[in-house]
């Protein structure tokens, strides 16, 4: 037992190794349990045309992605660019989830609003924030309450969720989508789904 | 503060843009605003049932609270979940798979026992039969050792005695050398 001395080191450089893994985790994204399963059904009032209801059936045999978006989000205003360049190019249909728009607002005190008037406030600032931002989306959605969030265990805006033609969660990613992220994941991830299918 | 995240330079700014509000929001959250007043139900067993489960419940948003002592607004609307299932008479594992099913076992402050969780749940019993098993070893050793010293040969036993008697000085100098 010569190398006796060595043992601390060794076990600082187990600890130390440990310890410099973690740092490179990033403990805001938390890994959905819905990957690969059915995305949860829901039918939502269309933003363009709130007295007709959008089903997810109604995407399936397309590779699409659900955008979780709300006009409040500063986060928003930075993937957007990105989500109108898709939109020209015709990369993949992108599906808008609009999140909370008002009670999600937190300069808004939503508390006590009717839900009418709260869903046509929700219309009237999507729709501005869309026409002064440029609408990527086929169509959007409300989801004044944020339950339809919770089914997709929405926990921040953005969020965005890569479903298949199956109509199964195949991605999310969590936080706005930056030109690396989308080149060295999700496209090759469109692409796996479309050369599987 | 709404749910989103912010890029870090606006992170910055909004914590700026915070400290600077503080004294106002604190200043307006004073003057009574019946809208601020938190969703109860109205039956205190049934109220006392979603706190003690929601302090159970990791929130997301703020991830070292529970969804019972954090007020941010996704945390608002799980509790309100929660009140909402168990009111309408689903038990509390229905509301904790109904969770997990959307976030994850991330919710649960205590991780459920499973493959993935092994180590986590082991590990205290694995360091503590590990260092039990170590101790163990080394007393056996020191044992072994004090034993094989207790065996004398008979020229040690008689310096002893000698010393013993203060016959012999501690070193191998004769006895006759003393003055």
């Amino acid at each position: 037992m010569k190398a006796k001395f060595l043992v601390p080191l060794i076990l600082f450089i187990g600890l130390a190794g440990f310890l410099a893994f973690g740092l490179t985790l990033n403990p805001r994204e938390v890994p959905s349990p819905l990957i690969d399963k059915p995305a949860p059904n829901f039918s939502l009032a269309r933003l363009d045309d709130p007295a007709r209801p959008f089903a997810l059936e109604e995407m399936k045999g397309q590779v699409w992605l659900l955008n979780v978006w709300a006009s409040w989000c500063v986060a928003c205003r930075q993937e957007h660019p990105l989500l109108v360049q898709m939109a020209r190019q015709k990369i993949v249909p992108v599906v808008g989830l609009n999140y909370k728009e008002v009670r999600g607002d937190g300069a808004i005190n939503a508390r006590g609003m009717a839900l009418e008037a709260e869903t046509a406030m929700a219309i009237e600032r999507a729709r501005r924030w869309l026409t002064d931002h440029g609408d990527p989306y086929v169509l959007s959605v409300l989801d004044i309450d944020g339950r339809v969030g919770i089914d997709f265990g929405v926990y921040g805006v953005p969020e965005t969720f890569l479903i298949d033609t199956e109509g199964r969660i195949r991605y999310k990613h969590i936080g706005p989508i930056t030109p690396e992220s989308l080149k060295q994941v999700i496209l090759p991830k469109i692409e796996e789904i479309r050369r599987a299918g | 503060m709404p749910v989103e995240r912010f890029p870090k330079a606006l992170r910055a700014l909004a914590l700026a843009a915070l400290l600077g509000a503080t004294p106002l929001a604190m200043a307006q959250q004073s003057v009574a605003d019946p809208g601020l007043a938190p969703t109860v139900a109205p039956d205190p067993q049934l109220e006392s049932d979603v706190m003690e489960l929601s302090h159970k419940l990791r929130c997301l948003v703020c991830q070292n609270q529970s969804i019972a002592e954090s007020n941010a607004p996704l945390a608002v609307d799980l509790r309100n979940q929660v009140r909402e299932q168990l009111a309408s008479g689903r038990s509390k594992d229905d509301v904790v798979d109904y969770l997990v099913a959307r976030y994850g076992d991330f919710v649960l402050y205590e991780p459920p026992f499973k493959a993935t969780t092994l180590l986590l749940w082991g590990g205290p019993v694995l360091l503590l039969v590990g260092g039990a098993g170590w101790l163990a070893y080394r007393l056996r050793r020191r044992a072994s050792e004090v034993a094989a010293a207790g065996h004398l040969s008979e020229a040690e036993r008689q310096r002893a005695r000698e010393l013993l008697a203060g016959a012999a000085q501690p070193s191998s100098e004769s006895p006759e050398s003393r003055s």
